[in-house]
């Protein structure tokens, strides 16, 4: 996973609420056996036509938008199915940071796992935000993650909040099942416990 | 110690170590798995050269890519038969215990876990798919996860995880005819909307929701994740205990008393307290469907479509009238009667015996309307064999339903069973987004009776008219 660590890059604004993970990619394109590639097929229903053609109204499929690598949107986004890939496609497209109102949950989640960086900010910083985002070019976000804050093309800066041990694993790239794995005692303690407590519970075997 | 909720009493169960800043190293003891958002995370194992921790605590089926059709003939669609090859070939090497595509245990993962005995009370069940909320139902904390977390748990058998807020959502009184476990959970979706379960674990409680039969209560958790919470629950009661008796998988003599006698304690503590509580009368709830685009989006068979005029915020109003154009609909229009290409009965929500049967009893002496492709995909194989055992596949069959193997099908149309652009569909699956039955297809989530209605008459309809 790559670190995270200061962003200056395009924003897209994309004012809508309850953006699912559907529409960020549909289960169609489910089919891979990897993680790589599904940056062309983000957003498809929103992105294209029926014919494959580009919609010309579409933000992403408009300069400078092509390269944006933060996305701002309104509440509840990444809402629906736990699929991973809706992250995949955002990172292959080339967006590493969302910024919402609100985020589900799960997404929220698979965005750290990813090195996205996912920044809830109130409904009316979005707005401005997506303001700055509307001037193109002229209108670049930095993201800093180690100060916590976003940086506006007038320089104005916009705190955000986080979890100190997501903030710890992005900034190094960390894979956060070696850190667990240095648990692995206490965890084989716990497991040899609840089979003393709960010899009943069963496992799974398939003759 | 203080009063605990269920999720409290499950949750510090299963605490292995706290970590500085509140996270938890959470034990799992189920590990569901699946075609689709596994591959990625065996790979990753391989790559890091780790082993999967508990193969014994796992279990392997095939569910969203397979098709509904002839399974002796081979899969047609390239994408989706590598897929499916590629977990055959990793439960082979890693030894994960798997229901192949030929097997009766095979069926949709959400209906497989509770039917076998493999998902119990009190026990943490995560597996790559949102709708593992399902098995909430049991009594179990159960949540869906990424691909990153999946092998996190197969490397680890944890998570790390923060807590959750604790919802109870109350439904008191008797459901009136026609009324069933989807329109309450519909219902309940519709008043604290897509976000209003966004950070917590909501337990499903009161008097309606203790008469629900298994079936019933895996519907309602099973949509916890449609009102934006990870995880629904129901303390386990007698109806819990009786259905897991005799499960191949679970406990079985002198090991299922025990069990039980563990099982009982799991309720939440009288003074328990909530961040949030939601209480709903079941005689305020009729049959319900979806109009828009949004699961939030339900109203009364008997009602019509909103005019996006009276929204002020301008944002939602340009958002509903979007669901509007989509969907084919105008504002102010009678949601009965709006004529139906596709009625899908089947999903990890509504594909249960209990969900066929109500289906077939509006069925039984109908038939399809013309012009109406209807068709049953069953939640397992051995839902498929006990229907059959009943005769509900002639009720299908001799109606002009099309009546087929397990899988997810048409909830998401990763397989061919697919709408096309403009076609509207009666479902009893979950979601109603865009596209998602297949692009430019329009979604009406109901329940199975509803379904079974609307086939019979070729638009929506409701349900209480033809009882």
């Amino acid at each position: 996973m790559d670190k995270f660590t200061v962003l200056t890059a395009i924003a897209a604004p994309l004012p809508e609420a309850n953006i699912d993970t559907d529409k960020i990619i549909p289960a169609r394109f489910l089919k891979t056996t990897k993680r790589s590639g599904l940056g062309v097929h983000a957003f498809d229903g929103m992105r294209y036509n029926q014919d494959g053609s580009e919609k010309p109204d579409f933000v992403l499929n408009r300069e400078p938008y092509r390269k944006a690598g933060i996305l701002i949107t309104h509440d509840n986004l990444g809402c629906g199915s736990s699929r991973e890939h809706a992250p995949w496609a955002l990172l292959d497209f080339g967006i590493s940071c969302v910024i919402a109102p609100s985020f589900a949950d799960i997404f929220f989640n698979n965005c750290f796992k990813n090195g996205i960086l996912p920044i809830r900010l109130p409904r009316e910083i979005c707005d401005a935000l997506m303001d700055d985002a509307r001037l193109g070019a002229n209108g670049r976000l930095t993201v800093d993650l180690e100060r916590q804050v976003v940086v506006r093309p007038d320089g104005e800066e916009i705190a955000f909040e986080i979890d100190p041990l997501r903030k710890r694993l992005l900034l190094e790239g960390l894979d956060d099942i070696g850190q667990t794995l240095q648990h692995a005692g206490a965890i084989s303690t716990f497991e040899a416990a609840r089979a003393r407590h709960q010899p009943w519970q069963p496992r799974i075997v398939i003759d | 110690m203080a009063a605990r909720t269920l999720f409290d009493k499950i949750w510090d169960s299963h605490v292995v170590e706290r970590l500085e800043d509140g996270t938890a190293i959470l034990y799992i003891d189920r590990h569901l798995v699946h075609e689709v958002t596994s591959p990625q995370a065996f790979e990753g194992l391989r790559i890091s050269g780790r082993r999967l921790r508990r193969p014994d605590a796992t279990i392997a089926v095939v569910d969203h890519n397979v098709p509904t059709s002839d399974r002796t003939l081979p899969i047609e669609e390239p994408e989706s038969r590598n897929q499916i090859e590629t977990l055959e070939r990793n439960v082979r090497e890693f030894g994960v215990p798997y229901f192949p595509l030929l097997s009766e245990r095979q069926g949709i993962v959400h209906v497989v876990g509770p039917e076998q005995g493999i998902s119990l009370p009190g026990m943490t069940i995560v597996c790559g798919d949102s709708h593992t909320s399902t098995h909430g139902a049991m009594g179990a904390l159960a949540f869906g996860i990424g691909t990153s977390e999946v092998e996190h748990v197969m490397a680890t058998q944890t998570l790390l995880q923060k807590p959750a807020l604790n919802m109870k959502v109350v439904v008191e009184g008797t459901l009136g005819a026609g009324v069933t476990a989807k329109d309450v959970m519909l219902a309940i979706i519709g008043t604290i909307g897509t976000a209003g379960g966004t950070g917590y674990v909501i337990e499903f409680a009161g008097s309606t929701i203790r008469g629900l039969d298994m079936a019933g209560r895996m519907t309602i958790c099973n949509m916890s994740i449609e009102a934006g919470a990870r995880a629904g629950l129901v303390a386990p009661d007698e109806t819990t205990f009786e259905y897991v008796r005799g499960r191949p998988f679970a406990p079985q003599g002198e090991a299922f008393e025990q069990a039980v006698a563990y099982w009982k304690t799991l309720v939440g503590d009288e003074d328990a307290q909530y961040d949030k509580i939601v209480e709903l009368r079941a005689e305020d709830i009729p049959p319900v469907l979806t109009w828009g685009t949004s699961p939030e989006t339900v109203i009364p068979v008997s009602g019509t479509v909103p005019d996006p005029a009276a929204e002020t915020d301008g944002a939602k109003r340009a958002q509903l009238q979007r669901m509007l154009d989509y969907m084919g609909l105008e504002a102010g229009q009678k949601i009965a009667g709006v004529p139906v290409d596709v009625v899908f009965i089947g999903s990890c929500t509504n594909s249960r015996i209990e969900d066929l049967r109500s289906a077939a009893a509006i069925v039984a002496g109908r038939h399809v309307a013309a012009g109406v492709r209807a068709m049953v995909v069953p939640g397992s194989g051995i839902v498929k064999a006990q229907a059959e055992r009943e005769g509900l596949d002639r009720v299908f069959l001799d109606a002009g339903f099309e009546w087929r193997e397990a899988g997810c099908s048409m909830c998401l149309g990763m397989n061919p069973d697919r709408l096309t652009p403009g076609q509207r569909c009666a479902s009893t699956s979950n979601r109603n987004f865009e596209g998602r039955q297949g692009p430019g297809g329009r979604t009406h989530l109901l329940s199975p009776a509803m379904a079974a209605a609307a086939a019979v008459t070729g638009h929506l309809t409701d349900v209480r008219e033809l009882i």
